[in-house]
């Protein structure tokens, strides 16, 4: 990818300093209403309660909720953004922004409680087993059901989820084919990616075989800059 | 039915006939959904609000089917037993939490939910400009299930919260009214 390019995409690659990223996911633009410097509120906290920051980070890591929440939620997710996009580049696009939203803060989440045993990845490999193993664990209870590297192009992998269960109780109405929802999975994939400094792009595809109607591949594109640094560490 | 069988119904439900899926999961995806508000609405929190509002109601409308069933619960006899229901199984069966109902007024047609609990808050501190305290209602969006699910078993309800422990307040405090049965004969949302 070219940097010029890159810079019309939301997908801006990796900079040190946040604040030059003008399109990046991360920045959440400034709210209009916001009032100016006049605010140096404090946030009040409940007297009798913790608050989140004496909670335990721990204690939701193995709870569970109702799948039908969750499809409910990510079916409302998916119908708003529908009324503000214009066709399905788009409405992938808006899937992928919200997850990525929510790779971020699992990223943080999960190496935190990796704890000393945390380790900084370098390879594209290793980083790749991470999203794979752990990340998918973290969320799926299960690790993602494939991982290819392609046959044509240096910079590009893919990772295979024969059944996403985002797209367990979405419908894909006929003229819409193109879609798919899985976007979602992909934007959390490209936020975990964009972390630990393997800047790229992350986009679902979907493969249907006849055993597995619902088979998608995350073609995941690493930058140049990712491809050359491998290269350097031979 | 009485409130232990509710429970123990709620529990049962909940231990053999769902699907689960990581909570975290879910707790992100409704921040993600409330900021992606904000952000469209360019902080006007109480549009906010009522986009919640209404993005609940349409799940409520789904979600009831989905409630009665899984649960086989049948009629309930009057407003009380409702609420209960709707605390030991409705809320236990999706959220895995089972507010406490009380504050009843005297005609029993109001009720408050305390919640103890909140899934969809974890992790969840409201921005800090100086608004947000005073005008958000994060998790709103359960007042829409409340009342698009109730409007599908002839009942019409008002439901907001009154408190929540994000905004300072002691208590996550929601006040579900009932406004009326609505008539057999009038199929929802045409009257």
């Amino acid at each position: 990818m070219q940097r010029g390019d890159s810079l019309n995409s939301p997908f801006v690659p990796f900079s040190p300093n946040p604040s030059i990223q003008q399109g990046t996911p991360t920045s959440t633009p400034p709210l209009k209403h916001t009032l100016s410097s006049s605010t140096s509120s404090n946030l009040r906290y409940s007297s009798s309660r913790k608050s989140i920051y004496d909670r335990h980070l721990n204690r939701s890591q193995r709870s569970e909720l109702s799948k039908a929440s969750f499809a409910f939620l990510f079916g409302e997710m998916v119908q708003y953004a529908q009324k503000r996009v214009n066709g399905i580049a788009d409405l992938e696009k808006k899937l992928n922004l919200h997850g990525y939203s929510i790779g971020q803060r699992l990223l943080e989440l999960l190496l935190w409680r990796e704890g000393r045993s945390a380790k900084r990845e370098t390879r594209i490999l290793g980083i790749l087993q991470f999203i794979t193993t752990t990340v998918y664990r973290s969320i799926f209870n299960k690790p993602a059901d494939g991982l290819e590297k392609s046959r044509d192009n240096e910079d590009e992998y893919m990772l295979i989820d024969n059944d996403p269960m985002v797209n367990s109780y979405i419908s894909v109405p006929k003229e819409m084919s193109q879609l798919n929802c899985a976007a979602f999975v992909a934007g959390i994939i490209e936020a975990v990616l964009d972390g630990c400094l393997f800047p790229g792009r992350v986009t679902a595809h979907s493969v249907p075989t006849e055993q597995l109607p619902a088979k998608t591949v995350f073609l995941i594109k690493f930058d140049e800059a990712v491809i050359e640094r491998e290269s350097v560490l031979g | 039915m009485s409130a232990t069988k509710a429970a123990r119904v709620g529990e049962d439900v909940w231990k053999t006939r769902i699907d689960k899926v990581n909570a975290e999961l879910v707790t992100l995806t409704y921040g993600s959904i409330v900021a992606q508000l904000c952000r469209d609405f360019e902080g006007d929190y109480l549009e906010v609000n009522k986009q919640l509002e209404k993005m609940g109601y349409n799940i409520g409308l789904r979600l009831i089917e989905d409630f009665l069933a899984k649960t086989n619960m049948g009629k309930c006899a009057n407003f009380r037993e409702t609420a209960e229901t709707i605390a030991k199984v409705g809320f236990k069966v999706f959220l895995n939490i089972t507010p406490t109902v009380t504050n009843w007024t005297t005609d029993n047609k109001q009720f408050s939910l305390i919640f103890e609990e909140n899934p969809l808050a974890d992790f969840v501190e409201l921005p800090d400009d100086g608004r947000a305290q005073n005008e958000l209602w994060y998790s709103n969006m359960l007042c829409g299930v409340l009342r698009g699910a109730l409007e599908m078993v002839q009942m019409q309800v008002d439901a907001h919260f009154v408190g929540d422990i994000l905004r300072g307040n002691e208590v996550t405090e929601m006040r579900v009214t009932l406004v009326r049965i609505i008539d057999d004969e009038l199929p929802p949302g045409e009257d």
